[in-house]
């Protein structure tokens, strides 16, 4: 899928930024192209939920230096709305309960909305049931769960399996996947995994945020970040993922405090 | 404690100028009935009228009420067609709905017909000549009017209500709608606020009883004094809906009294709207018995009104009885929304469950008050209270005070409160698909107060109020 003449999806460049005063994010480095999937791996508090959250435009973080463009547009200048308009989707570690708001009528709303921003056609229920039932499909989700409220009273992997189906929905230029094995069951991380994999094209990329080596076992990366104290340590390929589950982490430091000298 | 009860007999001469003459006092009916209406003008003629000094009143100032001058609407007969309340009608209960306009009995828009034989829904004046020793047995009997101003008031002023007698085991097929219209001023073209601050001359009634000779000048409101009287017999099963609408947007004051006794094992699901014009002012009371092993839930909804008051007092009477209140009120500008509750667990067994919500925007102020009584021969009862309240302006305010008093010593009780404004995360997940600010902090609130009305037993209800959300919401964005 890679070829060095694909385009550019998303620059990040000497990235930084903070919350509440603390430095998170000190310094991140990061091309992706599109066709491109990338691993980003590191133990807690590394700064790579951050990482996702900056990218989305989080209202918590602040951006303390450096730049991010996607598609060559100035990211960090846009509030969150306008960036999932423009194609950014972030898939959410804890998926927020909306009780009262029904999963269909949210993802109609959703869908609408950035179909009028892109000058697409919008859809009345009846024609949205229709693409919603076949949206189902690719996450094995029982359409029961269109009538239930946001997220409301689902397991963790119910809750999982949606944030994939509005990303079908959305159809993102760029999704940022934070921790979306966490939680998972075997069977449920195999239907997710999948769900991702169908999704992907080639003119689309994932930016996969995990703990474990397992969620790439499924989904294939075509890179492998490590995150460490808010840099990204070591880049690799999906070998690289491997060597971190039978190592751990510790040996990486070592390595990259000997390469750039205090 | 109320004041009424630490000072009795200190007259208001507001509150007795709303009380009726003594040629309505004596009127139609039983004697029985004049005896009732007698004994309560007793009580509005000696009890203060409540201030922010009284306890239960801290929050909610209705010294407003008092700067207007107001009339029984029930000598007037408005010409409301059906077409007018078209917008209130469910066809889930159009064979089983009773009409008021100002409180009083509208059988031309009203349709009761195909009931099964234990069914009796009728206007309270006419079940008289039918069911006297059943209306004597229950009426005015729940309620605490002799220390509650504005109970003693409605009840002076019964002529005419709404009656539903379940009988027993007799399951009632249809939701019975009990829709009191106010006709607001304008249908009569009395004073509208406007001209209330600019008094119109010449348009003033005879009939009208201005208090103390204050504001020159000024045209009565219309008052009315709905009354419902429900009893479920051992085993029926009932769901009511209790409806407060307004044709007009005007000032006017419904004092409002509903009781309801239920059974062994009876069943009722009671949905209570107050949808009242912005300028009016509601106050309500309502009074709950259960007996042994029946089953009460309740839907209170308040978006109305310029200043509104509702409170329940809810009494299981006999063992293992269950009771769900769910409480939504919606409120902006500068209305208040004030809801007292009281659930008294006296038996063993017993169980309540309740949530209320609060929503206040603009300079808006909610009130929740909720007792919760566990007597001491109430072992083993299971209470549950929950007070959740959304403030969308700095201007607003919410006042919640869950109160527990438990004597007994084998029971589970919980109560918790939280008043918040709308969440960061919430606000971002939806930001992040694409959602402006806006549009979230609407489905947000939406979300917030559709929990509640979703739990109404009647799909077309929930429609329409679920517009009236979306409707209110967005006019005050």
């Amino acid at each position: 899928m890679i070829s060095s003449n694909s385009k550019v999806i998303l620059e990040v460049r000497n990235l930084s930024a903070s919350v509440a005063g603390i430095e998170i994010l000190k310094g991140i480095n990061l091309t992706v192209r599109s066709g491109e999937v990338h691993a980003i791996m590191g133990p807690n508090g590394s700064g790579k939920s951050t990482f996702s959250k900056v990218l989305a435009g989080h209202p918590g973080y602040t951006v303390t230096g450096g730049e991010v463009l996607f598609e060559g547009q100035n990211l960090l200048e846009l509030p969150p709305e306008e960036r999932a308009r423009n194609g950014v989707f972030l898939a959410f570690q804890y998926p927020i309960e909306i009780p009262g708001v029904s999963n269909s009528a949210f993802l109609r709303l959703t869908y609408n909305t950035q179909q009028a921003h892109r000058g697409g056609e919008e859809l009345d229920p009846l024609e949205f049931n229709d693409f919603i039932q076949e949206k189902c499909k690719i996450v094995e989700m029982d359409p029961s769960f269109l009538d239930r409220s946001v997220n409301e009273g689902f397991s963790g992997g119910e809750k999982k399996r949606n944030e994939i189906l509005q990303m079908a929905v959305l159809d993102p230029r760029l999704a940022i996947l934070d921790e979306t094995d966490s939680g998972l069951d075997i069977d449920a991380l195999r239907i997710v995994a999948s769900g991702v994999n169908k999704l992907m094209t080639p003119d689309n990329a994932v930016i996969m945020v995990t703990h474990y080596q397992r969620l790439l076992n499924y989904i294939t990366p075509d890179f492998v970040h490590v995150m460490r104290r808010g840099r990204i340590i070591k880049t690799g390929g999906k070998e690289l993922a491997l060597e971190l589950e039978t190592r751990g982490y510790d040996w990486l430091d070592d390595e990259y405090q000997r390469a750039t000298p205090a | 404690m109320s004041a009424a009860m630490k000072a009795p007999d200190v007259r208001d001469e507001y509150l007795a100028s709303l009380a009726p003459d003594a040629n309505l006092l004596a009127g139609p009916g039983p004697d029985w009935l004049n005896a009732l209406r007698a004994e309560a003008a007793t009580c509005v003629n000696s009890l203060p009228y409540p201030t922010t000094h009284d306890e239960e009143w801290r929050f909610t100032d209705f010294g407003l009420l008092r700067k207007t001058v107001f009339a029984s609407a029930a000598d007037i007969s408005p010409e409301v067609s059906l077409a007018d309340i078209a917008p209130f009608i469910l066809p889930e209960s159009e064979k089983s709905r009773l009409v008021f306009v100002n409180g009083i009995y509208a059988p031309h828009l009203s349709a009761c017909a195909g009931l099964p034989q234990g069914v009796v829904m009728s206007n309270l004046a006419a079940g008289l000549s039918s069911h006297d020793a059943v209306i004597r047995a229950h009426l005015a009997q729940q309620l605490d009017f002799h220390n509650e101003a504005f109970a003693a008031l409605n009840t002076c002023h019964i002529r005419d209500g709404a009656l539903v007698l379940i009988a027993k085991d007799t399951v009632c097929p249809a939701p019975i709608h009990l829709l009191f219209i106010a006709t607001g001023d304008d249908a009569q073209g009395c004073a509208s606020v406007g001209r209330l601050q600019h008094p119109a001359s010449g348009d003033t009634r005879a009939s009208m009883h201005v208090a103390g000779g204050r504001m020159p000048g000024a045209t009565a409101q219309q008052a009315s004094y709905p009354r419902c009287l429900v009893i479920a017999e051992a085993g029926s099963t009932c769901a009511l809906i209790e409806d407060y609408v307004c044709l007009n947007q005007g000032v006017y004051f419904t004092d409002a009294v509903c009781e309801i006794t239920l059974g062994e094992n009876a069943a009722v699901e009671h949905t209570r709207l107050q949808r009242e014009s912005p300028s009016a002012f509601h106050m309500a009371y309502g009074a709950v018995a259960l007996a042994r092993g029946s089953n009460y839930t309740a839907h209170n909804i308040a978006f109305g009104a310029r200043i509104s008051r509702h409170d329940l007092r809810i009494t299981q009477n006999g063992e293992a009885a269950q009771c769900t209140l769910n409480g939504l009120a919606l409120i902006s500008g500068r209305q208040i929304a004030d809801t007292h509750t009281v659930m008294d667990h006296a038996k063993p067994n017993g169980q309540s469950t309740q949530l209320h919500k609060c929503i206040a925007d603009g300079g808006a102020h909610a009130v929740f008050n909720g007792k919760i009584f566990v007597r001491k021969d109430a072992q083993h009862t299971h209470a549950a209270q929950q007070s959740r309240n959304l403030l969308l302006s700095n201007k607003a305010r919410i006042d919640t005070k869950p109160q527990l008093e438990i004597f007994a010593d084998d029971v589970k009780c919980a109560h918790g409160a939280t008043v918040s404004q709308l969440e960061t995360e919430e606000m971002f997940y939806l930001n992040s698909r694409g959602l402006s600010p806006l549009t979230a902090r609407n489905l947000l609130i939406y979300a917030f107060a559709e929990e509640i009305v979703d739990r109404i037993p009647v799909t077309s209800l929930i429609k329409q109020l679920s517009k009236t959300l979306s409707e209110q919401i967005l006019e005050h964005t």
